[in-house]
């Protein structure tokens, strides 16, 4: 096996093109899983069966299924129905919609962990439930589940290149697809290796940042 | 500690205004699963008094307090505060009556989130709807009747149990309430901490027109503020009167057990 430099500086330019798709999948699906996954955590809150029945069924489903199939249900099969969107779009929303099943449960505990002497200080204050929510509770849910939430983003990173699967050029894409032309191999995958490693090295340490910030 | 020529509500009137019933509690009954906390208890309080509730652990106290605070609801009974009923009546009417009450908790229950100012302004801007400026205005005054002007800008993290009782209590008192109650406020504090937050308490007894239910091991402090002192048991109250009588020679049998185990 030789190491050939000149592959590298070859390959550089789709590098980055696939890095900032990447990220752009990171970034987007983070936030998507963090608000929908909020947005589950709540309506399983609601006192009616018929809210949470039906909330919980499909968030089951989503987690019990292989976020590779839903990529794929929903660049194949939505289109028969007449709903399209591009393949990052789908991509972005997949990931952001399997991670929001995770980071759901995240939040259920982080708000289940709140002490019941808050709800009851709320109540003695006559707090109306919204303003309860939004400035006793979740604050302190939030906060506790940052760790936790960061560590998602993390194992979202190294499910990035599923979405090549419906042809999004993120870096295994880009390299796939130089490595085809160019027949070689080694160089373009060693290259995004190292950048997955970077990006993870690079996320956690922001993640302790923000972790230290939040213990006031 | 400051002294009541500070005090930032409404002072005690020459005469005794608003007396008369402010709570009444009728045919009360409380269960959790199959044991009886309250049996068809009567109940009332005229206002302006201090009220102590003491008896056994167990014995239905602070079951009347988050009653009265609708942490709990009776399972029968009803439950009425200044000629209003607060149990049953619908969400609207509750949250309008619950107005009248505020709460010290045993385990302080500051909202750890917010400043020691936050925690006091909250809920008199979003439930009062009164300006911030008011709010801050009048939570430096209760800080400085709490003595704890300099921590105004803390979080309750960072301050020890006995400040964080009295950050509470001027957070209750914030909302101007008619009635507060004390749930067993100094149980959870280290011993040398007890007495500073009990000074703020008498100064509040002394000097204001509040109404006050308090469950309390604290028998001296009982003693001192109390017009009429409860001793329950098992969810009836078995003796009632004024603290000199009921401490120093209480009638029943069980009442003299519980205070020579206590005093």
């Amino acid at each position: 096996m030789k190491w050939d430099w000149s592959a590298v500086s070859d390959f550089m330019p789709h590098f980055w093109d696939g890095l900032l798709v990447t990220l752009q999948i990171l970034v987007l699906g983070s936030l998507i899983s963090f608000a929908l996954g909020l947005v589950w955590a709540l309506l399983m809150r609601v006192p009616t069966r018929w809210v949470t029945w039906p909330v919980g069924a499909v968030t089951e489903f989503v987690r019990n299924t292989p976020l590779l199939v839903q990529l794929f249900f929903l660049f194949y099969v939505l289109p028969e129905w007449g709903v399209t969107f591009s393949a990052l779009t789908t991509g972005v929303f997949a990931i952001g919609l399997h991670y929001s099943t995770y980071t759901m449960q995240v939040y259920r505990a982080g708000i289940e962990a709140v002490p019941v002497g808050q709800w009851e200080a709320a109540t003695a204050l006559n707090l109306p439930l919204r303003r309860t929510w939004t400035a006793v509770i979740l604050p302190q849910a939030v906060r506790r589940v940052v760790p936790a939430l960061g560590n998602y983003v993390i194992s979202m990173l190294k499910d990035t290149p599923l979405l090549m699967a419906i042809t999004v050029l993120e870096m295994l894409g880009e390299a796939r697809l130089f490595s085809q032309q160019n027949f070689q191999f080694t160089e373009p995958l060693t290259v995004i290796g190292f950048a997955f490693i970077v990006i993870s090295y690079l996320a956690s340490l922001a993640l302790r940042a923000l972790e230290r910030r939040l213990v006031h | 500690m400051s002294t009541d020529t500070h005090a930032p509500f409404d002072k005690k009137p020459e005469t005794p205004a608003g007396s008369g019933e402010l709570i009444r509690l009728e045919q009360v009954t409380k269960r959790f699963g199959d044991h009886t906390v309250l049996d068809h208890l009567d109940f009332s309080v005229d206002a302006g008094k201090h009220v102590t509730l003491i008896g056994p652990s167990g014995s239905g106290k602070t079951t009347i307090l988050r009653l009265l605070m609708t942490l709990l609801k009776p399972d029968e009974g009803t439950i009425t505060v200044a000629g209003e009923q607060l149990f049953p009546a619908p969400e609207k009417q509750v949250r309008e009556v619950r107005k009248k009450i505020g709460m010290v908790f045993q385990q302080f229950n500051l909202f750890p989130n917010m400043t020691v100012l936050r925690n006091i302004t909250e809920a008199p801007v979003t439930v009062l709807g009164m300006s911030k400026d008011e709010a801050e205005e009048r939570a430096r005054e209760l800080l400085e009747m709490v003595g704890l002007t300099d921590h105004i800008g803390k979080h309750p993290a960072q301050l020890s149990g006995g400040q964080q009782q009295r950050v509470a209590i001027a957070r209750a008192l914030a909302m101007r309430p008619q009635v507060l109650l004390l749930d067993e406020v100094t149980s959870a504090l280290d011993p040398e901490l007890v007495a500073g937050v009990l000074d703020v308490l008498r100064d509040i007894a002394r000097s204001t027109d509040i109404t006050m239910l308090c469950v309390t091991h604290e028998m001296n402090f009982a003693r001192d503020i109390s017009d009429q002192v409860l001793m329950f048991d098992s969810g009836r109250i078995i003796e009632a009167g004024a603290p000199e009588k009921i401490f120093s020679e209480p009638e029943h049998d069980r009442t003299r057990e519980f205070l020579s185990a206590v005093l």
